[in-house]
């Protein structure tokens, strides 16, 4: 839940340097920054800055040029997307990517599939562990679609659901891996007012039950209300980062991004 | 009024009912046929693990069953170790090559590895043609192999090897029904449904692509034991690139679903058979009803039905008010609603 007594506050995830270049672009250049373990951090940005590309170097979808990624203290770049997420860090996609003809449940088991251990034999025995292990991940998948408020739905085709109810099956589908630190891309994105108003309900429920959120978002007022740091981005460089108070004030960042929004 | 699941259930039993006394109402003829029908069931089986539940596109399931039949051949009339005994040792010879095969090849997209295992197939039967090593006997084959031998009892008459053939059918009915229903095939559904959000989830997609491959080979190695010993000689010919296609097209016949897969063998391999009189005009007749067939049920004869957890008691604990729409009540409780 929280770091061990007397040290302080640890980061869980540190970039350092970190640089992407595509082609002749360089989509993230030379961004360094901390996730304190507790904390729910917020990357923002104008269309195109490089935060997907952040969050695809974090998750090793992409192999930075230069610089590393430690999280809990050890560097994982270049490790694969799977062993990322059986390392504790667990994602949502910004274009929904959920198995839209299985079962909500399947699609929530999915992110359970790295916590478990039956093997192949197993499985083609239906061995009575096997059994006892599957009752359990139904078990857990199910508390996990209850916790985003979706346990009715188990059995419906997860292409059917709503923009805003696939973004929560999303979520509860990396939850389902165990994670110590969740990563949303635009978890926002597609829902009504209503729903994000119930999201920041439901980010902040996740930090209370101990696991560390970074999220990409543009709608300024979830950002506002659940971040306690902001990273701000801007064509692949970071230009501020901060509590959200002191960057909704930085001229850099109100020039580059925020001057551009009514709301603020 | 009965649900798909169940209606499915009961075909299922009737057809195993079908099948258990189906013999004793044929002649010698069309015992061969059911015979031959089961061994293609077999494959097409092992080839549904690869192709229907990880959605791998590979057409050249014939070079597993070939390299199964050939290590029991050489085996069988070299060593003279009695030929059931071998089919574990045929499995493992074509798990082995399948394994060495597909590693370098399994991360291409579809179509690509689509071209990739034709290759595979016809690389095999080019080298079995050319006589490798000395061993497998050139276009001629390899003649001689024992009939099998169940505790002490000895196969040889088309009968006893309809029950052979289809016993072992059953049994991977229920193996492979098991594996399919587990965590190991749900990962295979989610690479068929995506990869990239499979991976991103924690789903190994590299290694269960192999696993499924290597699995596949594994079960069209033992039918090919059960093959070599069946018609006693093998050659190069029964191993064709248009086998694979046969077995390949079986697969996307059926949609996936074990029972699917069952009918269409019938129909692919059966009809040909019941079409003989209309001699040269039958394979036009067939050709005709796959196009029907493929415009009037696209995705197939019976795709696989959702698979089925036991969630009713738990569903009621998770939500304890009961009401339908508490959860999302109580998601939005506490906050205001501020524009």
């Amino acid at each position: 839940m929280c770091a061990e007594a007397g040290t302080a506050p640890a980061s869980l995830l540190s970039l350092d340097g970190v640089t992407k270049i595509f082609g002749g672009l360089i989509a993230v250049n030379d961004v360094s920054f901390n996730v304190r373990e507790g904390s729910v951090v917020g990357l923002i940005g104008p269309n195109g800055a490089g935060k997907t590309t952040v969050f695809n170097c974090i998750t090793g979808n992409y192999l930075p040029e230069q610089g590393d990624i430690l999280f809990a203290g050890r560097s994982i770049r270049g490790e694969k997307p799977h062993a990322i997420v059986e390392l504790g860090i667990a994602r949502t996609f910004q274009s929904i990517r959920l198995f839209s003809r299985l079962p909500v449940l399947e699609n929530v088991l999915a992110g359970q599939h790295c916590r478990l251990k039956s093997g192949l034999l197993a499985s083609m025995f239906h061995t009575p562990s096997q059994r006892r292990e599957e009752r359990k991940a139904v078990e857990r998948a199910m508390e996990e679609l209850a916790f985003v408020g979706l346990a009715e739905k188990y059995a419906e085709e997860a292409g059917s659901l709503s923009y805003g109810n696939q973004r929560l099956v999303e979520i509860a589908r990396a939850l389902a891996s165990n994670p110590r630190l969740l990563i949303l891309d635009e978890p926002a994105g597609g829902m009504n007012d209503q729903e994000t108003v119930a999201l920041v309900d439901t980010i902040t429920a996740i930090r209370r039950r101990g696991v560390t959120v970074l999220l990409i978002e543009h709608d300024m007022r979830l950002v506002m209300q659940v971040c306690r740091h902001l990273i701000v981005l801007e064509h692949g460089t970071m230009i501020a980062e901060g509590a959200p108070e002191v960057v909704r004030k930085d001229p850099d960042v109100i020039r580059a991004y925020l001057g551009a929004e009514d709301e603020m | 009024m009965m649900n798909s699941a169940s209606r499915r259930r009961a075909a299922s039993v009737i057809l195993a009912l079908v099948l258990a006394v189906l013999p004793l109402l044929l002649d010698r003829y069309w015992t061969d046929v059911c015979v031959s029908i089961g061994l293609y069931a077999l494959l097409a089986l092992s080839l549904n693990v690869i192709l229907g539940q990880a959605g791998i596109f590979h057409m050249g399931h014939a070079a597993f069953y070939a390299v199964g039949a050939y290590v029991t051949a050489i085996v069988n009339t070299q060593c003279h170790v009695p030929v059931l005994w071998l089919m574990p040792l045929a499995g493992c010879a074509a798990a082995l090559f399948a394994l060495i095969v597909a590693r370098p090849i399994i991360h291409l997209r579809g179509d690509y590895l689509l071209i990739v295992t034709i290759g595979i197939v016809e690389i095999v039967r080019i080298a079995l043609v050319n006589d490798v090593g000395g061993l497998t006997g050139g276009a001629n084959g390899i003649f001689g192999i024992a009939r099998p031998e169940l505790f002490g009892f000895k196969i040889r008459k088309g009968i006893q090897f309809y029950y052979l053939v289809w016993g072992m059918v059953g049994a991977s009915l229920l193996l492979l029904g098991w594996l399919a229903r587990s965590r190991f095939g749900r990962a295979l559904s989610y690479i068929k449904e995506d990869d990239i959000a499979a991976e991103g989830c924690g789903v190994d997609v590299a290694r269960y692509k192999l696993a499924a491959f290597v699995l596949g080979a594994f079960w069209a190695g033992m039918a090919g034991t059960l093959y070599a010993a069946k018609m006693t000689i093998i050659a190069p010919e029964s191993f064709s690139f248009m086998e694979s296609v046969i077995i390949f097209a079986v697969v996307i016949l059926s949609g996936g679903s074990q029972l699917g897969v069952l009918v269409s063998t019938f129909l692919f391999i059966g009809l040909p058979e019941l079409l003989r009189e209309f001699s040269n005009a039958r394979m036009l007749i067939f050709g005709l009803a796959m196009m029907v067939m493929m415009v009037w049920r696209p995705q197939g004869l019976l795709p696989p039905l959702p698979r089925r957890y036991r969630v009713r008691e738990r569903l009621s604990r998770l939500l304890p008010r009961g009401a339908g729409d508490a959860a999302e009540a109580g998601n939005t409780r506490e906050v205001p609603h501020v524009r």
